[in-house]
């Protein structure tokens, strides 16, 4: 099936069996491997992209239900000349350690900061519940989407 | 996952025959339980009709039932477009507090109201608000009352061809919703929505049982006294109730009760 969409602003259309996976029209047939499978279950938070500006879990959408829409990966985000404010927010409160779930999270926190003015710990730790991390024990995540919700509420006070 | 066909219809009669001409073909709406359900082969189906594209399942308005002020939901209201609705947080407030406790946000932005519904997980938030709030389930050719609604495990009154359209919720005087909630799936271990009407007050209650059921016997005391301690010397019984690793049906008929006063506990101090 023909499938077109547009990723990170480029327009694409690719033939797609049905039960292709859109993670793995990412991943493999984009070679954006940026976006991670962490449980292939829909809990881990690993794979979350944003769809037409909101955050989801690629690894439960098939390729062939997001026709026509806007898809951003943590590639589109930012770039290694210039970080988003939340990957820069993530890199200086140390918001990783071996990184595997930081695009999800970084994905996700960026979603929600949208969806607020302000927020506390406990609002981002709830906000921040489908994201799963093995390592850092969530004290520097939090910091991070705290700082990286700040960066952005400030840049957008600029323009 | 299996291979399967996908068909993306425009419209309620183009889904209804595509379904009548599959072989053994499902609806999908968000995909949060289904695909998930393929990936574990527990469901593989031959064909899958996507309803997205449906004008019929969109929309959340305000109607008027038999004189009486309601909320129409359609079937494919993502939970976290429920949860932020202007309408339903000025009018029926107690649906965006449940739908917005459902797993986790980036599930919200895919899973659906009628998905919920329709798959009547044991565990699933929006079945104890279907009960409480006196709702009515419309498909393309029926209006069921949620009374009638939620039979068993996954089973309810839709037949398999049968989609759901739309859900029309009672606007109560008050309602709240208590969730002893899972930390790890965030599904409910129970969940608890207690509502009053000028009628009389409505318990439903969910993850107790094989299906989400009304507590009438809550109801009874509660049209009595709505006071916390009127419960404590009703039984619940924990006959038929879930007993998992989470929780045993003895715990699950206790935290009914616990549920429920707080839930009227909290409703009067809204008084
Ligand atoms: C990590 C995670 C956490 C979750 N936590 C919770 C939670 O805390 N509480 C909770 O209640 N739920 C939870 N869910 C489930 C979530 O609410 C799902 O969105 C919901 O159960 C199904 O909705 P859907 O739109 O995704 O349906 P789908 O997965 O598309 O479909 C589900 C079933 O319903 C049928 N169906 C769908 N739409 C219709 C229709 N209009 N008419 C007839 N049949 C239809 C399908 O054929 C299928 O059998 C969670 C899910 C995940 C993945
Ligand atoms: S890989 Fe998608 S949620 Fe874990
Ligand atoms: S940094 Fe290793 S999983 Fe989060």
């Amino acid at each position: 099936m023909n499938v077109s969409l547009r990723v990170n602003g480029e327009s694409y259309t690719l033939d797609v069996a049905p039960n292709t996976l859109l993670v793995s029209v990412l991943r493999e047939h984009l070679g954006l491997t940026g976006t991670h499978v962490g449980c292939d279950t829909s809990q881990c938070g690993a794979c979350t992209i944003h769809v037409d500006g909101r955050a989801v879990k690629s690894c439960a959408i098939l390729a062939v239900q997001v026709q026509d829409a806007e898809v951003l990966t943590i590639e589109g985000l930012g770039s290694v000349d210039e970080l988003h404010p939340m990957q820069q927010a993530f890199r200086d409160c140390h918001g990783l350690q071996c990184g595997f779930c930081t695009p999800g999270m970084i994905m996700q926190a960026v979603d929600l900061v949208s969806q607020a003015e302000t927020f506390d710990a406990d609002a981002i730790r709830q906000g921040m519940e489908g994201n799963l991390c093995r390592c850092t024990g969530y004290q520097n995540i939090v910091a991070a989407v705290t700082e990286g919700a700040a960066a952005l509420k400030a840049k957008s006070g600029e323009t | 996952m299996y291979s399967f066909d996908y068909h993306c219809p425009v419209d309620l009669a183009a889904a209804r025959s595509l379904y009548a001409e599959a072989e053994d073909p499902m609806y999908l709406s968000g995909g949060m339980t289904l695909i998930p359900s393929m990936k574990q082969r527990l469901a593989a189906p031959s064909d899958l009709i996507d309803l997205s594209g449906l004008q019929e399942l969109q929309g959340i308005e305000l109607i008027d039932s038999q004189g009486r002020t309601g909320i129409r939901v359609g079937a494919l209201s993502r939970h976290n477009e429920v949860a932020g609705n202007a309408l339903v947080l000025s009018q029926l407030p107690v649906l965006a507090q449940v739908a917005s406790s459902i797993g986790d946000n980036q599930v919200r932005n895919r899973g659906t109201l009628g998905g919920s519904v329709a798959n009547s997980d044991p565990a699933a938030d929006l079945p104890a608000a279907l009960l409480g709030l006196q709702a009515v389930i419309n498909t393309q050719d029926r209006q069921i009352p949620a009374d009638e609604f939620f039979h068993d495990l996954f089973e309810t009154a839709l037949a398999a061809d049968d989609v759901l359209v739309s859900v029309d919720f009672a606007v109560p005087l008050r309602a709240t919703y208590q969730k002893f909630r899972n930390p790890a799936s965030g599904y409910a271990v129970v969940g608890v929505l207690v509502a009053e009407y000028a009628s009389g007050c409505r318990v439903g209650v969910t993850g107790a049982g094989p299906c989400a059921f009304r507590a009438c016997a809550l109801e009874d005391a509660l049209n009595h006294s709505f006071v916390p301690e009127v419960l404590n010397d009703v039984e619940v019984p924990d006959a038929g109730f879930n007993s998992d690793l989470h929780a045993s049906s003895e715990y699950r008929a206790h935290l009914v009760k616990v549920l429920a006063k707080r839930a009227v506990n909290e409703l009067n101090q809204q008084r």
